[in-house]
């Protein structure tokens, strides 16, 4: 598949997933969206000004949402719960995992405001632990979208889903580099650019810094292959493995820690179908800290150059 | 549909019989909690038998009213009543915490037929029981939600953030009601975090609050069918139970939340419920030791 990088529109990923609510809506009437005092930003509002009476606005409590949303769910809705990721699913794990997961019910979680490039607000809304977390839960999916596009198809898709969904979202305007022919389907790892010598594997807004790493690696005769593994979980075990026997080294690359993450759920796979060396690319056991986004990526190690130079570290590997 | 049991003193024998299963599941078990169960007796007798709509053959019946364990721990007390209202076999009690069993040692949705949801962290039942509710609501349905709730189990946030919701939407088809036995696992629970004035802090929050003895059947029955009847708020009732109740050398000690008889302790136990039993059916003595010598078996 071809993408083209160049003159790419931005938009902020949450943008999607509040147009794929309204969207939603307007096919399935038992769609229901319920938030915590943050409507706007996590672009509920969207949902809220058309079905006003399908939203319910719990004020700032994430626990009793993930509650209240779980027995809407038993009644045969399919509620949208949103918040900033550090309180949902941060806050309000607990009754994610007993009231949601262990229930096994239609609850679709949105995690906005995810990964170091939440910017000013600092390491307190910096939520770089929820993949970590909502993917050690059983009955759980877990989807890491990488631009506004794919986010929209994410959040649609997560409603014909069964059981709960969580859907990561980043609040910075990132480039909008898939379309709506893009494939998109839950559990399949997306191949964006291939290359014999590494495989690059992604998500969220680390897919496109994947492309751009590819490309000046490209320049000096590396070529990559570049992986979008938007589905954390369910994850793709073929695809990852297949493309490492192919590749013989891997670089994983996202905006979360490096412990627990994409990074771990692929040594996770490849430890068993496929040992190869593994370098990753996040933020590497450390909380955040105020700043512009752009600063913040680039301090935290979460570019296209960090992306590279683990390219040469693991070739360097590579047997 | 479940047949009503309307006669108060067939009610009060029915507590007991569960009281019985209770120490019966929780000696086989050997671990488990025993004074919240045996002091909530009465009020799910109350309302398995004779407050709720509900159709032990057909479970998920979508017009049921539901029952939302929040203190989950106490599930001894509702195992009991779906067991003997017909959910499933009686000897399943028995499998109470065992390996493969229905019976979980907290309540699982998926487990055992008539379970709603999953319990155990405190706090968790409170905002599924106002979920179900405002769905309830946006539905045009008109069954009721009956959520349990222990005291010490009111020392989570995430209750209040149910009473401020519930209060909030006028969720007038959630009925709440408080374990109000004045115990938790660490002592009293006006020692451990004070909660009075607690029927003032939750009308404060809107809703429709009554007070009443949880161990008296009568009262069970009139707060329940009052709150039934309540428009444009939530209720809750407060109920008074004697924790351990029915058993003396468990009654009002703290001690026995978490803990359980062994087989003496539970023969014991057993002795005395059925001795209340008979005392009820105001039978004679010949009669009685029959009983006794009956229920007092740990078959
Ligand atoms: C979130 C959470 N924290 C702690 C516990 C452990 N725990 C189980 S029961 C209990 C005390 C609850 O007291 P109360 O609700 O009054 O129950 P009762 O003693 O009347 O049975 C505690 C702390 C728990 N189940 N959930």
């Amino acid at each position: 598949m071809k993408l083209d990088l160049s003159n790419l529109k931005k938009e902020a990923s949450r943008e999607g997933y509040g147009r794929a609510l309204v969207k939603l809506g307007e096919k399935n009437k038992e769609v229901v969206a319920l938030c915590c005092d943050l409507t706007d930003s996590t672009r509920v509002e969207l949902f809220k000004k058309k079905f006003p009476e399908r939203f319910i606005e719990i004020g700032v409590a994430e626990q009793n949402m993930a509650g209240i949303a779980a027995g809407l769910a038993m009644l045969g809705k399919i509620p949208f719960m949103s918040s900033y990721a550090v309180f949902s699913p941060g806050r309000n794990w607990d009754q994610i995992r007993v009231s949601i997961c262990y229930n096994n019910v239609d609850v679709k979680i949105q995690g906005a405001h995810a990964g170091i490039s939440v910017g000013r607000d600092g390491a307190t809304h910096q939520a770089l632990e929820d993949i970590a977390i909502t993917r050690v839960l059983p009955n759980m999916t877990v989807l890491v979208p990488c631009d506004s596009i794919q986010a929209e198809k994410a959040t649609i898709a997560s409603a014909s889903k069964k059981g709960p969904v969580y859907i990561r979202l980043s609040r910075t305007k990132t480039p909008l580099f898939t379309d709506y022919n893009t494939p998109f389907k839950i559990g399949k790892a997306d191949i964006y650019r291939s290359g014999s010598d590494v495989c690059i594997i992604s998500c969220g807004t680390m897919v496109y810094e994947s492309l751009i790493a590819a490309d000046d690696l490209a320049r000096e005769g590396i070529k990559a292959t570049v992986m979008n593994c938007h589905s954390i979980k369910p994850i793709d075990n073929d695809t990852i493995s297949s493309m490492a026997r192919k590749c013989g080294a891997v670089v994983t690359a996202e905006e979360h820690q490096i412990n627990g993450g994409l990074g771990g759920a692929v040594a996770e796979v490849l430890g068993k179908s496929c040992p190869v060396p593994i370098e990753m690319v996040g933020v590497l056991d450390t909380f955040g800290e105020s700043g512009e986004p752009e600063e913040l990526i680039k301090k935290y190690g979460c570019t296209s150059k960090e992306i590279i130079s683990s390219v040469k570290a693991v070739l360097k590997r590579k047997r | 549909m479940i047949k009503r049991v309307t006669e108060i003193k067939k009610l009060e024998i029915l507590s007991d019989n569960i009281r019985e299963d209770i120490i019966k599941m929780l000696v086989e078990a050997g671990s488990g909690h025993s004074a919240g169960p045996l002091g909530m007796a009465d009020v799910f007798t109350a309302l398995y038998f004779n407050v709720m709509n509900h159709n032990p053959n057909d479970p998920e019946w979508k017009d049921r009213d539901r029952l939302i364990l929040s203190n989950g721990h106490i599930c001894p007390v509702l195992y009991a009543v779906l067991a003997r209202s017909g959910y499933f076999a009686m000897k399943e009690l028995k499998t109470l915490r065992k390996l493969g069993s229905i019976l979980q040692g907290h309540p699982h949705r998926h487990s055992a037929p008539g379970i709603e949801t999953s319990t155990g962290p405190l706090g968790q039942g409170s905002s599924v029981a106002a979920g179900i509710a405002y769905g309830a609501k946006m539905d045009k349905k008109r069954f009721k939600v009956f959520l349990s709730m222990g005291d010490g189990e009111c020392d989570e946030g995430q209750c209040w953030e149910t009473f401020m919701f519930a209060g909030k939407n006028k969720l007038d088809n959630l009925i709440a009601f408080i374990d109000r036995n004045f115990i938790q696992i660490d002592g009293n629970t006006e020692q451990i975090m004070p909660l009075e004035p607690l029927a003032d802090k939750i009308k404060s929050f809107n809703w429709n609050v009554q007070v009443i003895d949880g161990n008296n059947m009568k009262q069970i029955i009139s707060a329940f069918s009052k709150a039934k009847a309540s428009k444009g708020k939530p209720s809750m009732i407060i109920c008074k139970t004697i924790p351990g109740k029915g058993v003396s050398f468990m009654e009002r000690r703290f001690e026995w939340h978490g803990k359980v008889p062994v087989k003496d302790e539970a023969l014991k136990a057993l002795h005395e419920i059925c001795e209340h039993e008979c005392k009820l059916r105001k039978w004679d003595s010949q009669k009685c030791k029959l009983l006794i010598n009956k229920c007092g078996m740990l078959e």
